[in-house]
């Protein structure tokens, strides 16, 4: 796609600061089709996941069982077709394996993703709650084999209501896993919101917190970039909720 | 059979530099020479079995070896999910070791039991299921499971036989004789074969219910269609196994366990649950018997 359509202004925001996704992820996003339902959701983590394969994270095709490679856990498993189009388009997964549609029999992309069958997936999520306790463990594992590696893991807002989540904050928190971060994307889901603030519930255990807008690349990186000393890291991404542009981008990519 | 297990994850621990212990408080106090030496592989989290248990899929899917450690209802019931999520899901295996089986903790009342364990862990895929009979047996899995990467489960019981045998996966013939086969698995087999002194059967022992060794089974039947299970946890967890051994015959089989139909509402000892569920010698001997009518 080399012209820009008014999807793409919408989806790229062109007023918000320091905003760019290039136009090759919005037409891979366009193709990832099957999971309509979740459409929704599927701005809220397109950013971070781009400036998490694209500037942050050391990972790549050819290092997906490097030992040393940093490691992205998505916990949030819902909406997993921005994960996939960042996937597509950093070359860990053939741009075909979108076309056979989300969910599709015989499809290897799901409406959850399933680390068996796509390379470059870390884990397999979908029930939440699940990927804050295996980060926890991959940090420990790491640290037990003196690897600097990294190891990134994104939640919702909505997630943290599972109890799981307390009990891994409050773990890495207290062994000081500063080669852990997780990153909150808040677009204020939560049935009963978070009184205080959600890095309020990361600080008090002991975690660095950050607060950034989801949406700013520049930030994001910053925000993302290193680790805290002796402390694991939050990083609260604010985010735009039912933001109906991935089905628009879709119409008009298929007009 | 506790005491060997902290024994030899003590052991390992200097031998085996994958393995990583995962604890949520309980047997902490047991390990702390070992935690002292290798503060990086035994992890207490706290009281926090679903941590212990995800902490656990996220040490093996960076090459670790996990051991995770507790009572038998909060290492399988509660944290359910999380075993069936973030080790077999994940594709990653761990050597799950709960302490408590069925109604060891007699006096503590129904939160401490799970005597539904084995046939949830069954229900899984892939896990290899053992309940031995004996601590030597136990230091056997146990061994042999830190060498590997698979997903195994052992339930250890306060309860064991007199002397050790070999706990191989295999089912093992030890009274040969005529008349229907009784398979004793684990810690039962004393017990089973005081039940059926003087009674026309043979008797086999397994210390691996899952999955169940149907070859074994079968050759220590021979031609026999009559078979008795005693399996000290749920009653009829080995059900389907054994009707699957035996799918080209008409086999009539009885299982004695844990009964499913009532919650034991009493305290007492061991003993007095096993009277309450026929596994005692007496109940044993009273259902074996129902296969020789």
């Amino acid at each position: 796609m080399t012209t820009t359509t008014s999807a793409d202004r919408r989806l790229s925001g062109p007023s918000r600061p320091g905003t760019s996704r290039p136009p090759e992820l919005l037409r891979l996003l366009a193709l990832a089709r099957g999971d309509e339902k979740h459409d929704p959701s599927v701005p809220s983590t397109l950013d971070v996941l781009w400036v998490l394969y694209d500037a942050v994270l050391a990972v790549s095709p050819d290092r997906v069982a490097d030992p040393d490679r940093d490691r992205f856990l998505l916990s949030k498993g819902h909406a997993p077709a921005a994960f996939y189009a960042v996937l597509v388009a950093k070359g860990f997964v053939p741009e075909s394996w979108l076309e056979a549609g989300l969910g599709a029999a015989g499809s290897r992309l799901g409406h959850h993703p399933d680390r068996v069958l796509v390379p470059g997936v870390e884990i397999g999520s979908g029930s939440l709650g699940h990927g804050l306790p295996l980060a926890v463990g991959a940090a420990l594992g790491l640290r037990a084999q003196r690897r600097d590696a990294r190891v990134v893991v994104l939640v919702g807002d909505a997630e943290l209501d599972e109890g799981s989540n307390a009990e891994a904050i409050a773990v890495a928190g207290r062994l000081g896993l500063d080669r852990l971060s997780c990153v909150v994307i808040d677009n204020d889901s939560a049935s009963h919101g978070w009184p205080g603030g959600i890095g309020t519930r990361f600080a008090v255990e002991g975690w660095e917190q950050r607060q950034v807008d989801g949406h700013d690349h520049r930030a994001l990186r910053d925000a993302l970039s290193g680790s805290g000393s002796g402390r694991p890291r939050v990083v609260v991404a604010r985010t735009v909720a039912k933001n109906p542009c991935v089905a628009t981008a879709r119409r008009e990519a298929l007009a | 059979m506790r005491n060997r297990f902290y024994d030899t994850v003590t052991d390992l621990l200097d031998t085996h530099p994958r393995l990583t212990v995962v604890l949520a408080d309980i047997g902490i106090e047991r390990l702390r020479d070992a935690e002292r030496r290798h503060p990086d592989r035994v992890v207490n989290v706290g009281i926090r079995e679903q941590a212990m248990v995800g902490v656990a899929g996220g040490l093996a899917l960076t090459g670790m070896r996990p051991v995770v450690h507790t009572y038998a209802p909060f290492l399988v019931e509660r944290a359910y999910e999380q075993v069936k999520l973030d080790l077999g899901h994940q594709d990653v295996g761990a050597l799950l070791v709960s302490t408590g089986a069925s109604h060891d903790a007699a006096e503590e009342g129904r939160t401490h039991q799970a005597p539904a364990d084995v046939a949830l862990m069954a229900a899984l895929p892939g896990w290899t299921v053992h309940a031995p009979g004996h601590p030597a047996e136990l230091e056997q899995l146990v061994r042999r499971a830190a060498d590997t990467d698979e997903r195994v489960y052992v339930r250890m019981s306060t309860r064991a036989n007199a002397s050790a045998r070999t706990a191989d996966g295999r089912v093992q013939l030890v009274r040969d004789g005529t008349g229907p086969l009784v398979l004793a698995v684990g810690p039962v087999l004393d017990d089973v074969l005081a039940a059926c002194a003087g009674l026309p059967v043979r008797v086999a022992w397994t210390a691996t219910p899952h999955p169940l060794d149907a070859a074994g089974l079968r050759a220590a039947a021979g031609d026999e269609q009559r078979v008795a299970v005693v399996e000290p946890y749920l009653a009829g967890t080995s059900a389907a196994a054994v009707a699957e051994a035996f799918a080209d015959r008409p086999v009539r089989a009885v299982h004695v366990g844990v009964r499913r139909d009532v919650e034991v509402r009493r305290y007492g000892t061991p003993a007095d649950h096993d009277a309450v569920h026929g596994l005692d010698p007496t109940g044993i001997r009273r259902r074996v018997a129902t296969l020789l009518r």
